[in-house]
């Protein structure tokens, strides 16, 4: 079978569920099944893939030339493929629950919400599919469009002040990146994304490789949460929570990382980043950022926040292993990327499901309600403790693999964070569900679970966390997707 | 053998409408629009026929009436010319489609001199771009000026005064560009700008020479409103009719801006440019004051058109520090900026002339969200118009952007670079501000709520262009590769 065209396919299917979606805003079942049905098909696009990403094959479309020499290039590399496998695959859960979250809390404008939700799955998979920076750059910016409108969602005060800060953030990474991308090609007379690197066989100077290092960084640290770029995330939690859910704990911010991954690995490549050094910078701000996050974490008692916050410091372990610039380090780096997905987009479900059934935001209301929400407080009990790292929930394997890696540098310094942040991640979220199953909670007489629609995606998360922690190789051959990948950013080195 | 007279075509063309329209036009003035689009559209047919001929078979240079230059006049018939009329004569085209309902309503009885005189200030740029003489040239500057300034005059009260005020200006600019020409003169003796190109370069260390640059491309730079000789520009957009404005604001100023493409780079040629490189780095800067200046300005702005006066301001700073950079992709990046900004710029100025025609304002502190469901369409070309003038990809204007700052790279002129930046950003805030207005705010109280019934749509005649226009934005944007390889070529390095 011809592959060629799946990926430019897998993008261009939920931009084309834009029209119909718009066309059937009377009637929101029909608008809905358009959804489900773009999500179905991209996932099924996407898992076409897999197959030859797991035998360590790319596939590649040239379309036109967006500049002369730098054409709009899509690339479906083993990363790229693992990156669309986890988003695609988990907007369809996202789905169900839009559409159960929606109806719940009785938003308005629900069609421009799932028409946007819609692009900004396109751009994701853009950009998990770009062979080069200028065709990343654009689905980037796409993306950053394409959530604003989610971000602003409920059009309050609070809302649009954060979907000013969101796009004052985003877009000054944009430029940033253009910039840096300009720098690049005018050193190096190439975009492609390259295992190993661009700039092997050119000369340059510390002091430029350093200035170019830090506008990638300063460009892709803004979506990857790092701090102290971080500010857009924690306000953009004005956004509808399954937005939350899947774009700023999945999509969005995963968007950052991923870019964090291919700046390393695919454009300075592992051994320039070691020996100018620029590791060094990347070890020390995400290291900072792990502790900082969760100490922050600790003072929200907003959920959402918090779980902002816990986002913030998670994205860090992955920029973390990235940095370690060890192939364990960078395995554990990716598979937290697959880790932090599932636990995190369950715990933002059932931040969710408790606002459209309860109308509780904060987490000092949260007394007793797990004796009304059994299935949802139970998911948020393992996404919990997948968070903390306690076995077997799949945050342990990935951070086990981060530990390894650190070692396998000998470095002790990020273990000991590592192990920190493990503790302090139980600090902040295990008194929820103290207070959840061990406190007594009052008016909640009249109430039940929430509605199905919204707790079946919750507890198919949860188990997909549970199972993915037991056999890291079920279904999609994470494991060895990932092991893949990052021994072959380690080409160019001499061992 | 229309072919070989092609250049001389196109101008004969304007000269014949501007008769036709006013013979016409005082018989019915209802005809004098649809010859102004077809003199327009004969003319733009023409540019690209003849555009896609200069592909083929290279420049051409016309002598009028078989004499030779340097005794005859010729016109030069070469890429940059040819690129730049083709720009002018299709939008051109576009604007005069769309104006026919705002002149109604705007300067009703008046159109048939808004019609003459536009064709007639289209005669006077074509001419500019298309001689090969500089004392032509100041001729041509001349026509464009004075029928660009009664076309200012027509609109709102305070019109005329700000066409007064251009006016004084303008000839002020005027007369220093042909002091220079007379300098030039008097040192070699030809007025024939390929003639004299051959020459300079002995005269370089001429005070002359040099006082003639100077003197010519200050003169130019009122034209171009190159910071800060941008004073006349802010009031006559906003005072003037949105027809006017409409038709003046995407074009007069590149073509001042061609000038001093032709003169820096062609006359003067890239050597002699680079001799005198306190010149242009001196132009740069200019142009770079006027990017953040005119970026700062728009966003204070609370009139739609004066907001779009300001930020013409700021964009022909990045054509002409395109220029100033003096390389390839600073030249490719300028030059492409000309067709986006000529484009971008005519959509937005045709869709504040849309709300005029059915709010009877443009003030952007009244826009609400009932303008999204009162103009669907209005505002999506807004939006995509806006966020190519943002420079987001794939539309248009991030392109430019991109190669501007690829020059600039090239030259390691990290300042420039930093001004690009700063200036998208300001772009952002001045564009997003109006988006986020007309996508969320709720309308003040007190006004009834709009609901989808009352769409009240600009009418085809109007929506058409401006679709076809910010349509076309993405197609540029996608196509940009082609454009720019076409450009390079163009490029005297």
């Amino acid at each position: 079978m011809n592959l060629e065209f799946v990926p430019l396919l897998a993008i261009l299917v939920s931009l084309a569920a834009v029209l119909p979606i718009m066309l059937s805003d009377r009637k929101p079942n029909l608008r809905e099944f358009w959804t489900i049905l773009a999500a179905l098909i991209k996932f099924g696009l996407v898992l076409t893939l897999l197959p030859g990403a797991i035998q360590g094959n790319s596939v590649e479309l040239h379309l036109v030339d967006l500049a002369p020499g730098l054409p709009l290039a899509l690339k479906a590399d083993p990363l790229g493929v693992f990156f669309a496998v986890i988003a695609s695959g988990l907007w369809i859960f996202t789905s169900f629950y839009s559409i159960g979250y929606v109806r719940g809390a009785g938003e308005h404008k629900q069609t421009r919400y799932f028409a946007s939700f819609a692009v900004c799955l396109s751009a994701t998979i853009g950009i998990a599919f770009s062979a080069n920076l200028i065709t990343f750059i654009l689905f980037y910016e796409m993306l950053t469009v394409a959530t604003y409108p989610l971000v602003i969602h409920n059009e309050k005060e609070e809302a649009i002040n954060a979907g000013r800060k969101y796009l004052a953030f985003t877009l000054t990474a944009g430029l940033l990146l253009v910039s840096a991308s300009a720098l690049v090609y005018h050193y190096t007379g190439t975009l492609d994304f390259t295992p190993g690197g661009l700039f092997s066989g050119v000369e340059i100077p510390d002091t430029e490789m350093l200035i170019i290092f830090i506008l990638f960084l300063a460009a892709v640290g803004v979506k990857a949460g790092i701090m102290p770029i971080h500010g857009w995330l924690p306000a953009a939690m004005a956004a509808p929570t399954p937005v939350s859910a899947l774009l700023h704990a999945v999509a969005v911010v995963k968007s950052g990382v991923f870019a964090v991954l291919r700046v390393v690995g695919y454009v300075f490549g592992t051994d320039v980043m070691g020996s100018y050094g620029l590791n060094d910078i990347l070890i020390v701000l995400a290291g900072a950022t792990i502790i900082l996050a969760s100490l922050i974490a600790f003072n929200q008692d907003n959920l959402k926040r918090r779980l902002a916050y816990s986002t913030v410091g998670h994205l860090s372990y992955i920029v973390l292993g990235v940095a370690l610039i060890t192939p364990i380090g960078i395995t554990g780096g990716i598979m937290h990327i697959a880790a932090h997905a599932t636990m995190k987009i369950t715990l933002f479900f059932c931040a969710g499901a408790i606002y459209v059934n309860l109308h509780r935001t904060e987490i000092s209301q949260l007394d007793g309600i797990a004796r009304v929400m059994p299935w949802t407080m139970g998911a948020f009990v393992i996404g919990s403790m997948g968070l903390a790292g306690i076995p077997p929930i799949n945050g342990f394997f990935s951070k086990w693999n981060l530990a390894l890696g650190a070692l396998e540098g000998d470095m002790i310094l990020p273990v000991i964070i590592l192990v920190v942040s493990g503790l302090l991640n139980v600090g902040y979220l295990f008194p929820i569900i103290y207070r959840a199953y061990f406190k007594k909670g009052e008016g909640l007489e009249k109430y039940g679970e929430a509605s199905p629609l919204m707790v079946v995606p919750i507890v198919i998360t949860a188990a997909l966390s549970i199972l993915f922690g037991l056999f890291p190789n079920l279904f999609f051959n994470f494991y060895d997707l990932a092991v893949d990948i990052s021994s072959s950013l380690f080409i160019n080195q001499v061992p | 053998m229309i072919e070989s007279h092609l250049p001389a075509t196109i101008a004969l063309i304007f000269v014949l409408f501007s008769v036709l329209i006013p013979a016409f036009g005082i018989w019915r003035s209802e005809l004098s629009q649809p010859l102004a689009v077809l003199g327009s559209g004969l003319a733009a047919a023409f540019s690209i026929i003849g555009f896609i001929q200069y592909l083929s078979d290279g420049a051409l240079r016309y002598y009028f009436g078989g004499w030779e230059p340097p005794v005859g006049i010729e016109f030069v018939y070469d890429g940059l010319s040819g690129f730049f009329i083709m720009v002018i004569n299709t939008v051109a085209f576009f604007v005069f489609i769309h104006s026919h309902h705002t002149a109604k309503q705007e300067f009703p009885g008046k159109e048939m001199p808004y019609y003459a005189l536009g064709i007639l200030m289209l005669l006077g740029f074509n001419g500019m771009v298309l001689t090969g003489d500089l004392f032509n040239l100041y001729v041509f500057l001349e026509i464009a000026s004075l029928s660009g300034y009664a076309l200012i005059a027509i609109g709102d009260r305070q019109a005329p005064y700000a066409a007064f005020r251009y006016l004084i200006i303008g000839t002020a600019g005027g007369t220093l560009y042909l002091l220079g020409v007379g300098y030039l003169y008097t040192v070699t003796g030809t007025l024939n700008i390929i003639d004299m190109s051959a020459m300079l370069p002995m005269l370089y260390e001429s005070n002359a020479v040099f006082a003639a640059l100077i003197l010519m491309i200050v003169g130019i730079g009122v034209k171009a409103a190159l910071f800060p000789m941008h004073g006349w520009l802010p009031d006559s957009y906003t005072y003037t009719s949105s027809s006017s404005a409409a038709l003046i604001a995407p074009i007069g100023t590149k073509v001042a801006a061609y000038i001093l493409f032709r003169i820096m780079l062609w006359l003067f040629g890239i050597e002699l440019t680079d001799a005198m490189a306190p010149v242009t780095l001196f132009v740069g800067i200019l142009a770079a004051i006027g990017i953040l200046y005119g970026s700062v300005m728009a966003i204070a702005q609370n009139e739609l058109k004066r907001m779009l006066a300001y930020s013409s301001v700021s964009q022909i700073g990045y054509i002409i520090m395109g220029l100033s950079l003096a390389n390839p992709w600073g030249f490719a990046g300028a030059l492409l900026h000309v067709l986006n900004h000529a484009v971008m710029k005519a959509a937005l100025f045709m869709i504040s002339g849309q709300l005029r025609l059915r709010e009877g304002h443009s003030d952007i502190s009244r826009f609400d969200d009932s303008y999204r469901k009162k103009y669907p369409w209005t505002m999506a070309a807004f939006t995509v118009a806006a966020i190519s003038m943002i420079g987001l990809p794939p539309l248009a204007g991030f392109f430019s952007k991109w190669y501007l700052v690829l020059g600039t790279i090239d030259n390691s002129n990290w300042i420039f670079l930093a001004v690009i930046l700063i200036s998208s950003l300001l772009n952002a805030v001045y564009f997003f501000r109006i988006l986020e207005k007309v996508y969320m705010m709720n309308p003040a109280k007190g006004q009834k709520s709009v609901s989808d019934g009352d769409r009240n749509e600009a009418p085809a005649s109007m929506m058409i262009p401006t679709l076809i226009l910010s349509g076309s934005l993405i197609v540029i944007g996608f196509a940009n590769a082609v454009i720019v390889g076409i450009l390079l070529g163009i490029a005297p390095f």
